[in-house]
């Protein structure tokens, strides 16, 4: 700890304390407010805090946050993110500059006047880098790190500047201020004392003393930790892995990994500023869920489709990724998971390493930014998480001889082994066990269009048992019918009926199939809406309620509720009905004050409902959910 | 065993009375029974044997041709009067490791596969055989390097693991009657249903450590394996009383603990076990009594059956004494399964488990 107070005086942005310490001392800094208790990041130059930061958790955020780059500039949001930090700040908010400290300094003087002002209080630390690192343990980084490639681009020096780049050009250039050799000492002082503390920390100052070492990744992990519900730990943990795989590692690992809780408004701000799709927040927000993004739909994709051709950086494959998930073409865990790994495919295919980069660090932010933009267009599902926890590992251990070439060829044929292994094949070895279960004359029943389910079915057909289909759907998504009609094409025959006559048609039903966007290590089904009352209502007829999901979408996360994670879908979805104009009581009234519309897309069934998960694994009950996240992270690590 | 049919109580009254004279028949099929008993005295069936055994006798001894019939084998082991079938099997299947006379890894597991596989046929039904028998072979051939090792280490390594494997199959029973000691307190009321080994063991040690309790037997129909219990619990001088299975709800007040033992446990956590342990584990549950399983590790099986229609069957032909119509159809499944939410805990020699753990260990073995 010491050794990293005396480093402030010089301005050395590699220091950084974050997690979950209290300060051995109270920093002596001219922040305004002492580290609360709540943020995990102990800043460590007084500047950082926010001297008038008017967000609360503004003093262990500012340097975390440091340079968003608001657009002063009449330009794009691209070119105004490029000025990186400083002048921004210092025309943005004049309060700020405070915040940004390290940045400034890091930033060539050209840009901004500010920067004495801001040399005097001693910058923190390395924005970019211990910003991100932090977020894992911060709840409110905001989300989108990375402005948009484009940016870096403009910043001068560092030529292919990743991805976040404002931050790893000012740090380049804050390098030349201090000295190599000095700057390794702080850092490996700075290490042995995270080490020390490490009993104690979280995931996060490990990232942080890692993070120091590899400055690319800075932005991309702010990115993910804060918004990507499942990596967190993982992710930033992984990051790491070049070299490094303590055990400690595994411990926090389990610590629960923040999200950007949207009911921040400084944040919220902060992050909209970084975004590449610009949206615009609904106007009237159920107060329970003010802690989801909420935005008006249809106004990003018009938006987006216009910027295609500049956003450089970004790869076009994923680019187009992205508009798919914010149109709705590509719904379902598992079909959002292969296309957005087919996608990564392409881009490592295209990718080469800039120079003086390692190709490790730097592709690890460039898939980063790449996932920060999908999160804008849709947030991710579980099992996206989860895949690209897994092609961030492979990516960290990623043998540092190997060529450029080969090592995307290993890549690209990680990649392939495990949507085959853990999707394709999964799903059939799901078929497998599940239609054992199923016996001539039975009444099936599922919900909504799960693939497995739509594959248990059909297979169960072509063997030739008897059985019927009980088709319920809801609105407004009407999935259900999708299935419906792969069934019926077969020859199945089929009911079809709405949610709310579930509890009628429950009585000849005897078995229930029900596929799962994610399950959670105390045997919760997080689902789509829906799922938890046809569950419940089964559990009341003692029907047996059968869940299939592949393994690679457990989490272990736990869950209680539907509230605290979930996704906000459209509500102009629930308000009109399509193809019915005569149903437009609401219209007119949607603006007003006193109505909030609430569309949810999850809910979360409790595992007492569930009689068995089918997964590739074989038939386990809800309470073994744990032991085989347990396993099944084992060997995904020593794989 | 006689007179087992009689019930002579002085107090009866005249209702009852009638009727106990109707069913007072020594029917012939007791008796070719009690000859059979006498015949066989290893089939001292543990439940296993109660319902299997009837079923598999058709398909007794149809050892293969090779000189060495792990059948008989099988069977050599069988005729010791305690051992459980499923320990049979793996005292056999071990015996032949032994005197294999493959050459490499690859022959000798495919020799132990066809033994097991010969094995499990002998009985299809029984769910703790096809257990062990598969427990066996992972446990037998999970060892790391063996591939590495020349051939003969590697064998014998293989029956070091065998017999090993062995050895804890006949402690278990040991095992778990000094873990279940701690559950049976001074003055407890033990109500016990069907034939079973274990927990006879677990019984017999609380009465030497000389722990007061009294034990409730229900009469387990068609197997009268209430009335054999209580024939062994009357030499270790335990007070026993019979109940006839209909009385269990009425008897239930008075009991402090239900101990069952196992056929087989499932994935889930749940049992399968003679038939009427669901009725009572539904009555202890209802009535918040502690139902306890005692079941050795090697009876864990990888089935998961979602209601009692989803097992294989395990048929067991019942006769009531008196001839009965031929278009009158008789419930003749000779076992059931218990849900894990009935069950309170389970000793197996692994310890002292809750059912969500079943499939933890499972998961464990065998993935």
């Amino acid at each position: 700890m010491d050794p990293r107070r005396s480093a402030r005086t010089v301005s050395d942005p590699k220091v950084r304390q974050v997690g979950f310490f209290t300060p051995a001392a109270p920093p002596e800094r001219s922040c305004s407010d002492p580290p609360r208790q709540q943020d995990l990041i102990q800043p460590q130059s007084p500047s950082s805090t926010q001297v008038n930061d008017h967000s609360r958790s503004g003093d262990s955020l500012s340097p975390v946050m440091i340079p968003p780059p608001p657009h002063h500039h009449s330009d794009t949001l691209l070119r105004t993110a490029l000025q990186v930090s400083s002048p921004k700040t210092a025309l943005s908010y004049s309060a700020k500059t405070v915040t940004i400290p390290t940045e400034n300094d890091d930033v060539p003087s050209s840009l901004s006047p500010s920067r004495k002002f801001v040399a005097v209080k001693s910058p923190s630390s390395y924005p970019g880098v211990r910003a991100i690192s932090v977020p894992a343990s911060e709840l409110t980084t905001v989300s989108v790190v990375n402005l948009p490639p484009g940016i870096s681009e403009k910043v001068g020096g560092g030529a292919s500047v990743e991805v976040q780049n404002d931050r790893p050009v000012s740090s380049k250039s804050l390098k030349e201020k201090t000295s190599k050799a000095e700057r390794r000492a702080m850092q490996e002082a700075q290490r042995a004392a995270k080490a020390a503390a490490k009993a104690e920390g979280t995931k996060a100052s490990s990232t942080a003393t890692k993070v120091a070492t590899s400055a690319n990744t800075k932005p991309s992990k702010a990115a993910k930790p804060s918004s990507q519900k499942n990596d967190g730990s993982q992710f930033a943990a992984s990051e790491k892995k070049v070299g490094d795989r303590a055990p400690e590692k595994d411990r926090k690992k389990d610590a629960p990994h923040p999200r950007m809780q949207y009911d921040d408004t400084s944040r919220v701000e902060k992050a909209k500023k970084r975004a590449v799709v610009k949206q615009t927040e609904v106007r009237n927000r159920v107060e329970l869920f003010r802690h989801l993004p909420q935005y008006e739909h249809g106004t990003q994709l018009p938006d987006l489709e216009t910027k295609f051709f500049e956003l450089d950086p970004m790869h076009p494959a994923v680019y187009k990724v992205g508009l798919q998930y914010l149109s709705g073409d590509i719904r379902g865990g598992n079909a959002r998971c292969i296309a957005m790994f087919l996608a990564f495919k392409e881009a490592i295919k295209d990718y080469s390493t800039p120079p003086e980069k390692t190709l490790i660090r730097d592709l690890t932010a460039r898939i980063s930014s790449y996932v920060s933009f999908l999160i804008e267009c849709r947030p991710l599902s579980v099992s996206m998480g989860n895949a690209i926890k897994f092609l961030k590992n492979q990516i960290a251990k990623l043998p540092l001889a190997l060529s450029e070439s080969e090592a995307k060829a290993t890549l690209m044929s990680d990649i392939d082994r495990f949507i085959n292994e853990k999707i394709i094949v999964a799903e059939k070895v799901i078929v497998k066990h599940a239609v054992t279960k199923i016996r001539d004359g039975d009444v099936l029943l599922t919900y909504g269009a799960s693939s497995a389910v739509g594959m248990i079915l059909l297979h169960a057909h072509e063997l030739g048992k008897q059985f019927r289909v009980v088709v319920v759907d809801s609105r407004p998504k009407l999935e259900g019918q999708l299935l419906l009609r792969r069934l019926v094409r077969k020859g199945l025959s089929c009911t079809y009926t709405h949610v709310n006559a579930v509890s009628c048609i429950m009585q000849e039903v005897t078995r229930v199939f029900l596929g799962a966007s994610s399950v959670l290590s105390n045997g919760t089904v997080y689902s789509r809406v829906g799922t938890a009352c046809v569950a419940m209502v089964a559990h009341a007829f003692r029907v047996p309620v059968l869940v299939c999901c592949e393994a690679y979408k457990f989490h272990e996360r736990v869950q209680l509720d539907s509230i605290c994670f979930n996704e906000l879908g459209n509500p102009d979805a629930i308000s009109k009905v399509h193809g019915r104009e005569d149903i437009n009581y609401l219209d007119g009234l949607v603006n007003r004050e006193n109505l909030q519309l609430l569309n949810l897309v999850y809910d979360a069934t409790p595992s007492d409902y569930v009689s068995m998960i089918i997964t590739d694994y074989g038939m386990i009950p809800p309470t073994s959910v744990p032991v085989i996240v347990r396993e099944y992270r084992r060997e995904h690590l020593w794989s | 065993m006689a007179d087992s049919a009689l019930n002579p109580t002085s107090n009866v009254s005249a209702y009852y009375q009638t009727r106990s004279s109707q069913h007072a028949v020594v029917t012939s099929d007791w008796l070719a029974q009690a000859q059979a008993a006498v015949s066989r005295h290893t089939d001292d069936g543990d439940l296993l044997g109660s319902d299997g055994r009837a079923a598999a006798i058709g398909g007794r001894g149809e050892g293969s041709g090779k000189a060495f019939s792990v059948i008989d084998e099988f069977n050599s082991w069988r005729k010791q009067p305690d051992l459980a079938e499923a320990v049979a099997a793996i005292r056999a299947l071990a015996a032949v490791i032994r005197t294999s006379e493959a050459t490499t890894m690859m022959e000798l597991e495919i020799e132990l596969k066809k033994a097991s596989d010969s094995l499990k046929s002998w009985d299809a039904t029984s769910i703790s055989l096809t257990a062990g028998c598969d427990l066996f072979l992972r446990y037998v051939t999970r060892t790391s390097a063996l591939e590495y090792e020349d051939f003969n280490s590697a064998k014998s390594r293989l029956i070091e693991r065998a017999e090993k494997f062995g050895e804890i199959s006949c402690k278990a029973r040991r095992i778990i009657a000094m873990l279940s000691q701690d559950f049976i307190f001074d003055g407890c009321t033990i109500l016990v249903h069907g034939f079973s080994r274990v927990v006879l063991e677990v019984l017999k040690t609380a009465a030497e450590n000389k722990k007061l309790f009294r034990v409730l037997c229900t009469e387990g129909r068609p197997d009268r394996t209430g009335l054999r219990f209580s024939n062994e619990l009357a030499k270790l001088d335990v007070p026993v009383k019979l109940l006839i299975d209909s009385a269990v709800a009425y008897t239930m007040d008075e009991v402090d603990m239900v101990f069952v033992g196992a056929d087989g446990v499932v994935e889930s956590g749940g049992i399968i076990n003679m038939m009427g342990t669901f009725q009572i584990a539904l009555v202890a549950h209802s009535m918040n009594k502690p139902v306890y399983v005692a079941a050795e590790s090697y009876k864990f099986a990888r089935h998961y059956p979602l209601d009692q229609k989803d097992m294989a069957p395990a048929l067991r032909s019942i006769d009531f004494g008196v001839p009965i119509p031929s278009k009158v159809e008789v419930e003749t499944s000779a076992r059931d399964y218990t849900p894990p939410q009935y069950l309170s805990l389970l000793f197996t020699d692994l310890g002292v488990l809750t059912p969500s753990v079943i499939s933890d260990e499972l998961i464990q073995l065998y993935l």
